[in-house]
């Protein structure tokens, strides 16, 4: 067991480090710096600015210092906006995106884990039919045309819902709503097949044959061990999220992380795009080795390799 | 034929010469097996025809296929035709001066979906963005094919330290977030393609293609094969064990010719249900990066384009953001259900 989670705790780390070194080298082929815009400034300037970022010399060192900055957490000064380190822009940003993405997880397990079951217990009836119809055509629609459809219908046409900034509670429905479609489509769809594998097993006949009360044999046997690949599923889940949040945020003007990447990558703020790209492949890389880790604790039919 | 009648009163009592007598023609036509044998394919097609939704959406593929790919050739304007005068059409709608064309007994096409701000006709765009998107999809999805299934089949073929190299490769890349990773490349990879197109002799198709969906092949052929490449693993893991795999060693067959001829044709199946039910995932990616303006340069037109620059008049033509909506999902949706149905058809085991 240690060893499964020291080899891939190690393999978290080599792989954030794979995505930070990418990046880096990545950024040096994308065309014009951060300091050519429309008033250009001038040769000197360029020149003066450049030293301040350290951006003068050599790409090696700069990937060296960049590199041992990173590791005391240091991940240097946006250079487009002046003034702010890469860290307080990406602290503004993330808890903002970390509750619009938060809201939409829970409510896509609420709602994917009961229609999966649902379907699985009233398989081929009507209920059944119903709820595979609704999730295979909730996973074929991307998550910008669920939002701008919503947005067009709810806020342009009744005018019901604001469309845009995240005043009050109705702020968060649309966005909600539309980064957490794809994920409940999913989670029903594996939450269905799962729970019809388990209900074939033997422990559920003999949970039946020693005359357990229905819910019981629902919730302590069925539930609880056809909910494992939808907590696979969870690190998956999260970086979907982060990554619908760049649409999300960008057409419902949510000031939050996913809207920074998209401008850093535009405006080819080098420092912010290395620090977004870090900050969300560690969130990522994390989740995804904390999930593995915790089903092999949970559940100890997954060997161990 | 007396014979066969008493049969049954022969077999209560005991035996006698007529019983190995040698069978008459008309036995021995009662013997031969009455079913002809079924292939593989055919088992699958056979099963594949009876599932409706799959068949409904194998026949909306093929009218997608029809509309973006004859639609373009017949239709009379082009996707980047600028009609002055006729901007901002709605549904069905003329523009004074092709009215006037009209009225002097010119047929005018009409604009069945209108057109956009610089007056180009929507439902071009909309055959070309599906065409796009279909290409993007197909033409990736085999990429991952081809360099997925041979990764894969190496590894599970040698197997031993070989195969753990080549894994825990697969595992950094599997867990490196594909999203991010596309999006720089989509950016970073734009202008060293555009170098080598314009100064490298011998380069010059990659113009003529569009460096944005160069650009996109090759983000997503280096990052989505790992999936692939782990399926073929793990089913050339077993077959190679294999007596057929034997005796072709015995023989004294080359690995490479074991690997093509034998492990790889054996997992046909899968390869094939794998593949299709990659083309919609491409296609979902791809609207995505062409909707935050990563996709395909203009003026081609990309579905996710198209619902990109519609945002903007969403008040006055909510039709612009509609159509290349519905389209996209119904793709989708039927490359989904495509897949689902051949993978019930052809390789039951992988079905969850």
């Amino acid at each position: 067991m240690t060893g499964y989670i020291a080899k891939r705790v190690l393999m978290a780390i080599l792989s954030v480090f794979l995505v930070a070194t990418i990046t880096f080298f990545l950024m040096f082929l994308v065309p014009g710096g951060p300091f050519l815009s429309e008033k250009a400034p001038s040769e000197a300037t360029i020149k003066a600015l450049e030293a301040k970022y350290g951006l003068d010399q050599p790409v090696i060192v700069q990937y060296k210092n960049y590199m041992l900055n990173l590791l005391r957490g240091d991940f240097g000064l946006s250079i487009k906006q002046r003034g702010r380190t890469v860290w307080q822009i990406i602290t503004a940003g993330f808890p903002v995106s970390a509750k619009v993405g938060g809201l939409s997880i829970m409510i896509a397990l609420l709602i994917g884990v009961p229609l999966g079951s649902v379907a699985a217990l009233k398989r081929g009836k009507w209920q059944d039919n119903v709820i595979i119809f609704l999730s295979s055509a909730g996973v074929a629609v991307p998550g910008f045309v669920v939002s701008t459809l919503l947005m067009y219908f709810l806020s342009v046409k009744i005018k019901l819902l604001p469309t845009f900034g995240l005043g009050s509670f109705s702020h968060y429905i649309m966005p909600c709503t539309a980064l957490s479609l794809y994920p409940a489509s999913y989670i029903t769809r594996l939450m269905r097949s799962s729970m019809l594998d388990v209900i074939g097993q033997d422990y559920m006949i003999t949970a039946k044959a020693k005359g357990l009360k229905q819910s019981a044999m629902l919730f302590k046997h069925a539930l609880r061990n056809a909910v494992s690949p939808v907590i696979t599923y969870l690190g998956p889940l999260l970086a979907y999220t982060l990554t619908g949040s760049f649409v999300v945020e960008k057409i419902f003007s949510i000031p939050g992380l996913g809207k920074e990447f998209i401008s850093s990558i535009i405006n080819r703020d080098y420092t912010m795009i290395m620090g977004t790209t870090i900050f969300l492949a560690f969130l990522i890389v994390a989740m995804n080795a904390l999930v593995d880790i915790a089903n092999k604790i949970v559940d100890p039919r997954i060997q161990l390799k | 034929m007396a014979l066969l009648k008493n049969y049954g009163t022969y077999r209560e009592a005991s035996l006698n010469e007529v019983d190995f007598m040698p069978a008459t023609n008309e036995e021995k036509q009662a013997l031969a097996p009455m079913r002809k044998s079924v292939s593989f394919w055919k088992d699958g097609l056979n099963r594949l025809r009876k599932n409706h939704i799959a068949m409904i959406s194998l026949a909306v593929i093929l009218l997608t296929m029809v509309f973006s790919f004859v639609g373009p050739e017949v239709y009379p304007y082009s996707y980047e035709q600028q009609i002055r005068g006729s901007e901002n059409l709605g549904i069905m709608e003329y523009s004074e001066q092709e009215l006037a064309r009209k009225a002097s007994g010119e047929t005018v096409f009409p604009h069945i979906l209108g057109t956009d701000n610089l007056g180009r006709d929507l439902v071009i765009r909309l055959m070309m963005g599906s065409r796009i998107s279909i290409t993007v999809g197909i033409i990736a999805a085999l990429l991952i094919l081809v360099i997925g299934s041979s990764y894969g089949a190496v590894a599970g073929y040698f197997g031993g330290k070989i195969d753990m190299i080549m894994m825990r490769i697969v595992d950094i890349i599997y867990s490196v977030p594909d999203i991010l990773i596309i999006i720089l490349l989509q950016v970073t990879l734009k202008y060293p393609l555009k170098q080598l197109a314009n100064n490298v002799p011998g380069f010059g198709w990659i113009n003529t293609i569009g460096v944005g969906l160069i650009c996109i092949f090759v983000v997503f052929a280096l990052l989505y094969w790992v999936g692939m490449a782990r399926i073929v693993r793990g089913q050339v893991l077993s077959l190679k064990e294999q007596e057929y795999v034997t005796a072709a060693r015995a023989l004294g067959a080359s690995h490479g010719r074991i690997i093509r001829k034998h492990l790889l044709v054996n997992c046909i199946g899968t390869l094939i249900v794998t593949t299709t039910l990659q083309i919609p995932s491409i296609i979902f990616t791809e609207s995505f990066l062409s909707f935050i303006g990563l996709g395909v340069s203009a003026p081609m037109p990309s579905l996710g384009s198209m619902a990109s620059d519609a945002i903007d008049g969403i008040q006055s033509f909510p039709h612009r953001l509609i159509a290349p909506a519905v389209m996209i999902s119904l793709i989708i949706l039927s490359f989904n259900l495509f897949g689902d149905g051949l993978r019930d058809a052809f390789d039951p085991k992988l079905k969850k």
